[in-house]
């Protein structure tokens, strides 16, 4: 059951990135152009998007516990460092150079095209790469992950 | 060029927001692509069986969309190869070096009024901007 609802949120992720315009390349790109023929599409999914988890998540951690785990994991919120900025750079030029982020890129990868697959190829080696780089131990990796273990 | 699509754009995103609360809801995980995929290239096999079915609802929504809704992947990116392989490495390691993508930072971590993720945001839509401005404008069709 409680997988179940882990794919479900899955599905509905995917679904809404592909409605709300997420995996379409050339419309990401032409968001991010905006001293050329800008598109404001993006802006109406993050309004859509964080509009709702602005009041959903204030009443979900009202209670005490998720319906199916021990606690709320939750990212830390303050901690603004220099990989945090050096991180984020990176990834903007990556985007702006494929309009691709990680989701839309997965979820685009069932066309089979080589051009997503070469993308998430790559992806997958530069997350690799940076833990083959940064891990001195197991499980180090991933704390305090915008996203949580 | 891309025509604006509010409608449809505020659906998507009120969909997608629903997946982010529900995962949160049922299970206390906040929804970060990034962190997901790379959890399951490490080390650490402890929660790899919730981010697997995460990954599988995300590839059997692509299906769904290809078979129903098939507009919605049918743009591919005009990028070459290499320069695809190049932005995929930046992708992948600058979400992992800043802890976050488009969905943790953008969407969980703005809903939670997170100042770190706030400026992880900001700080990619820049870049992202001024690559597209270098690669449009200044050096018009070089890449693609």
């Amino acid at each position: 059951m409680r997988l179940l609802t882990v794919f479900f949120s899955g599905v509905l992720f995917a679904v809404g990135l592909g409605i709300s315009g997420m995996t379409q390349p050339t419309k990401i790109i032409g968001f991010l152009d905006i001293f050329g023929a800008w598109d404001p599409s993006l802006v109406f999914v993050m309004a859509g998007a964080v509009g709702v988890n602005v009041i959903l998540y204030r009443l979900s951690i009202k209670r005490l516990r998720p319906l199916f785990a021990p606690a709320f994991a939750l990212p830390p919120k303050h901690t603004i460092n220099k990989s945090l900025v050096i991180g984020a750079t990176l990834f903007g030029v990556g985007w702006g150079l494929s309009g691709y982020c990680p989701g839309p890129a997965l979820v685009s990868s069932v066309t089979g095209w080589g051009s997503v697959l070469a993308f998430v190829g790559a992806m997958l080696a530069g997350m690799y790469l940076y833990q083959r780089l940064h891990v001195t131990r197991a499980g180090v990796t991933h704390k305090g992950y915008a996203v949580s273990d | 060029m891309h025509e604006f699509t509010p409608v449809m754009s505020t659906l998507g995103g009120v969909m997608i927001g629903l997946a982010v609360a529900a995962l949160y809801f049922f299970n206390g995980k906040f929804l970060g692509v990034s962190g997901i995929t790379a959890a399951l290239l490490g080390p650490d096999h402890s929660g790899k069986r919730w981010r697997l079915s995460f990954m599988a609802g995300l590839l059997t929504g692509g299906a769904l969309l290809l078979a129903f809704h098939p507009a919605a992947l049918s743009a591919r990116s005009p990028y070459s190869i290499p320069v695809l392989i190049v932005a995929g490495l930046l992708v992948g390691y600058g979400s992992s070096m800043g802890k976050g993508c488009t969905s943790g930072h953008g969407i969980c971590g703005i809903s939670r009024f997170s100042a770190r993720s706030l400026v992880a945001t900001g700080v990619f839509m820049v870049a992202g901007i001024a690559t597209v401005y270098i690669t449009h404008h200044l050096m018009a069709g070089v890449l693609s």
